[in-house]
């Protein structure tokens, strides 16, 4: 590894001095003099015809400002899709859709007013889940999709509920299955979950009679949604202005677009005056977006020496009742539909299926915690049934320099190591080796299962960064990326100060977008930020130093090739005591007699991912800019009376390239594996007739630190990026994605049953050892 | 409009003392919010089982969601805002920093306000201790084990100071 000055130290981040005092500032916590309160009313019913809105008594309600439904609001949005409308239209889709909404001057006003508001609806049958949904002759949850406007990359199919179907298509698959010596067939579920940011969705908004929109918002994608904001509201981008705050934990959730609309929508019928819109826990759970719910098949065939040499899958996405994000994220768990795996013939097919749930959006991960729970369920399978040893089976299979990827990419040594992770966490699960003597009803189990993502975004998603210099030729670093609580406000400052040859604590990072002022950035999704926005920050650093070598040359009285520039001061190459300190020059360069050439010196520099679309029959092409490999392993204790389970162990390894803070890398991995964790055992939106039972923290919970596993481990394997900032490549999602697998791979190890349902609450578990002993009861 | 009864509450809120005209209905948590600009405490659910909103009343962590201004007459009321010395952050707030405690932060004061109290009532905790008294306040960032990685380590550094 080279020799570094701030990449890999675990530099403290500039923003939890903020956070840590109490001096950060999120949405609720901004206020503005005679702002109002904006609420929403929302659909009790998953699907009916609303055949009346009367809001004239709210109107007259002493202290209501604004009161707006579909009738003054016709507009719709979408990602990708353009589906949704700001207000439930005609017809509502979900229980919890906005039908109206009020701003008055204090909250309590504005939650008379609801009260108020009359709707009456006629509720049509529901579509409850993907069953019903693909059922020919199924209600139509969008009768009209086709006449909607979407991107050429997606594809929907004619009456159906499907919006969205991806192809892949890798070899023969037939001749595939032809060579198996042996075939396995298995059908896998798991169930909608939310992102549970701590914060509260919310946005601010005020809309000018001078046509000008200024929202503030809790959003992970201020440029994208200044933009989808415009094209709702059909406005110009130069009259949107959007300022984010500092986020409460995104996830996902606060991607692209989301309730922001709603404010705006108010602040459009209160012209002039701030319309302050908070989310409550509730409408967080039911008012956002979720995790799509997913059922997938799949059909694997095996040589006799434990080779796959085929493999079948379907994935059939519970994308809710509009398509948002959902779109791409079957586009993207289709494209990696078998996982890091070397094999010759694929065929794979993933839908997004609508239905009257909660709208299904990004969640970390994006599709690969849903595909890898089926994939890594299955491999699990087959390596017992083909008794093989599991991460053996999967040394085997894994993608190695060489291999091509289910797109048809092919892998290099700078890929990334997928080995190395497996080998890695088997070390450190002690695997293989014998257990200790328990009580009869106590077993122990290990387990593990690998993952691979790439960064999904389209080929168009671009990156700025400014590099700014201070009069004492102190630097200011800005970007767009937004700082969700991921670390990039400290990586980009230490990539920065690395290529500044700078001290960090001469770098500020300026990571607050305003879109007025900040230079682009297309979204913070896709764990891409430090790997993107961290290569615009390198090429601004760069052009800043240009800019002051070619003013160094004139006084030098020769040319930029010349010259370098350390933290301190350019200097000739040749005569390093030939120099002009920068303070002397970053404001511009001031000769004796008073006359100054240059300027202030500010560098910018841009990313570009360099992608292509894929084909639309194949799947094959290059959508993915870098892939990151990991491996998560478990062990876990059941007991076989009561069904508990106690996660004994939690390890993660992955391929992070060059490592740029390991406190904020070690953040995302155990984060992200708790995460997981709380995904594998614990968590589910449950409905019952198309409604939400569970929308609070009493009934859905996460994982508190009483429930923390008794070990917890993170390893760093480092495979430097070809393409990533001095070799780093992203993980901010990655360790979520494959510890239900895990999980439930060390529960078949403990107590030999096998769950192809989530979550593995401790009920499940019963009482598939209940079916079990049943099962060996009859076969006596 | 339902406003309940007006009452007249004197407390002492970071050190300072103060007199102030509450409605029955009304949280300690939006009086600290929006009369007083304290907005370190945080709202996650307004119904108690997040602890984003936690603050010590007469030195015991509370969710202040919970509590209703009138409740906190006569109280000591200790907010994330009061607990830095003039020129030095907390060595609970410099923990935190150091050890990768905070991510999206918005957890943050009010773990931090919990690892207060803990370490006021226990200098010297065991990991099993720290673990169950923030097992109230909700991180869905960390994972917790940098956060308790933080409140060991502060507990080291404070024990070093009095000692
Ligand atoms: S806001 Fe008070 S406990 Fe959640
Ligand atoms: S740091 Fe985000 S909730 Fe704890």
């Amino acid at each position: 590894m080279k020799n570094f000055k701030s990449i890999g130290k675990p530099s403290p981040r500039e923003d939890a001095y903020d956070k840590a005092t109490g001096n950060a500032k999120y949405i609720a916590d901004i206020d503005f003099p005679g702002m109002l309160y904006g609420k929403v009313l929302r659909s009790p019913h998953p699907h009916a015809v609303i055949k009346k809105i009367d809001t004239s008594k709210a109107e007259k309600l002493n202290g209501v400002v604004a009161v707006t439904h579909a009738a003054k609001c016709p507009y719709k949005m979408g990602l990708y899709l353009v589906d949704r409308p700001v207000f439930a239209t005609g017809k509502v889709r979900y229980m919890g859709e906005p039908v109206a909404a009020v701003a008055a001057v204090s909250e309590e006003i504005a939650e008379e007013a609801l009260k108020l508001v009359r709707v009456e609806y006629e509720e049509l049958p529901v579509v409850d889940n993907i069953e019903d949904a693909l059922r020919k002759k199924a209600p139509l949850v969008h009768p009209d999709l086709m006449n909607y406007e979407y991107l050429p990359i997606y594809y929907p199919k004619k009456d159906t509920n499907i919006f969205n179907h991806f192809k892949l298509r890798k070899g023969n698959i037939n001749k595939g299955f032809q060579k198996a010596y042996r075939v396995f067939e298995n059908e896998f579920y798991l169930p909608q979950i939310h992102h549970v940011p701590m914060e509260p969705h919310g946005a601010i908004a005020k809309w000018e009679r001078d046509g000008k929109l200024t929202v503030y918002s809790s959003c992970q994608s201020p440029f994208t949604l200044r933009n989808l904001i415009r094209y709702a509201f059909k406005l110009s981008h130069k009259d949107v202005r959007v300022i984010a705050p500092y986020v409460g934990g995104g996830f996902g959730g606060k991607a692209g677009i989301n309730m922001e609309p709603l404010a705006v929508a108010l602040a459009k019928e209160a012209k002039g005056k701030w319309v302050k819109l908070i989310f409550s826990r509730e409408e967080t759970f039911t008012g956002t977006v979720v995790r799509q719910a997913m059922k997938g098949k799949i059909k694997t065939g095996v040589s006799r020496k434990g080779r796959i040499v085929a493999e079948k899958i379907e994935l059939f996405f519970d994308g809710g009742a509009y398509a948002e994000y959902g779109t791409n994220v079957v586009r993207a768990a289709g494209y990696t539909i078998i996982g890091p795996y070397d094999i010759e013939n694929v065929q794979g097919d993933s839908y997004g299926v609508y239905t009257n749930h909660l709208v299904g959006g990004a969640f970390r991960g994006f599709g690969h915690g849903e595909l890898h729970w089926v994939v890594e369920s299955q491999m699990d399978i087959i390596a017992h049934a083909m008794k093989m040893d599991p991460a053996e089976f999967r040394r085997i299979n894994v993608l190695k320099p060489g291999s091509r990827n289910s797109m048809g990419q092919t892998i290099t040594e700078h890929t990334g190591n997928m080995t190395a992770c497996i080998d890695a966490v088997a070390e450190k699960l002690d695997w293989g080796k014998k257990r200790m003597k328990l009580p009869a009803h106590i077993k122990r189990g290990k387990g593990l299962a690998v993952l691979e993502k790439a960064p999904a975004m389209p080929a168009n998603a671009t990156s700025c960064a400014r590099v700014k210099f201070n009069e004492d030729a102190t630097v200011i670093v800005q970007f767009s990326g937004m700082e969700i609580g991921q670390g990039c406000i400290a990586a980009l400052s230490q990539i920065c100060a690395e290529r500044l040859k700078m001290d960090i604590t001469k770098v500020h990072a300026a990571g607050l977008p305003d879109t007025d002022f900040s230079p682009y950035e297309w979204q913070t999704v896709a764990s891409r930020i430090t790997w993107a926005v961290g290569n615009a920050v390198i090429n601004a650093v760069d052009d800043a130093h240009a800019k002051i070598k070619k003013v160094a040359a004139q006084v030098f009285g020769s040319v930029p090739e010349e010259l370098d520039v350390d933290g301190e001061k350019v200097f000739l190459k040749k005569d390093t005591k030939k120099f002009i300190p920068l303070p002397d020059i970053v404001l511009g360069y001031q000769y004796p007699d008073g006359h100054t050439i240059g300027g202030p010196v500010e560098g910018v520099g841009t990313f570009t991912p360099h992608l292509t679309n894929l084909d639309k029959n194949t799947g094959q092409g290059d959508a993915a800019a870098e892939w990151t490999f990991g491996c998560e392993g478990a062990e876990v204790e059941v007991n076989t009376e009561t069904g508990e389970l106690k996660v004994l162990d939690l390890i993660g390894a992955f391929d992070l390239g060059t490592v740029i803070n390991p406190l904020t890398a070690k953040g995302q991995i155990i984060g992200g594996m708790i995460q997981g964790l709380g995904s594998a055992v614990l968590e589910e939106l449950k409905y019952k007739d198309g409604k939400v039972r569970n929308a609070s923290f009493v009934d859905y919970k996460i994982l508190t630190a009483a429930d923390l596993p008794e070990k917890i481990t993170s390893i760093f394997i480092q495979t430097p990026d070809a393409k990533g900032p001095y070799g780093a490549r992203a993980v901010g999602e990655h360790p979520m994605i494959s510890v239900p697998a895990a999980i439930a791979n060390a529960v078949y190890d403990a107590v030999g049953v096998r769950i192809h349902s989530l979550p593995l609450t401790d009920e499940n578990i019963l009482r598939h050892l209940k079916a079990k002993k049943a099962d060996k009861g009859k076969k006596k | 409009m339902k406003k309940g009864f007006v009452h007249e509450i004197n407390f002492t809120v970071n050190g300072i003392k103060r007199a102030l005209s509450v409605h029955s209905n009304e949280t300690l948590l939006k009086v600290l919010r929006e009369h007083y600009g304290l907005t370190g405490a945080k709202e996650g659910c307004g119904g108690g089982e997040c602890g984003a909103c936690t603050v010590l009343l007469n030195g015991s962590p509370v969710n202040s969601c919970l509590v209703l201004a009138v409740e906190a007459d006569n109280a000591h009321i200790l907010t994330i805002e009061g607990i830095a010395a003039k020129d030095s952050i907390h060595p609970i707030q410099q923990a935190f920093i150091e050890y990768g405690a905070v991510q999206c932060g918005f957890c943050t004061p009010g773990m931090i306000m919990t690892a207060y109290a803990l370490l006021q009532k226990n200098p010297d905790p065991d990991e099993a201790q720290i673990k169950r008294a923030l097992s109230g306040n909700l991180c869905r960032c960390t994972g917790y084990v940098q956060i308790i990685e933080a409140v060991k380590a502060a507990a080291k550094r404070m024990k070093g100071k009095r000692g």
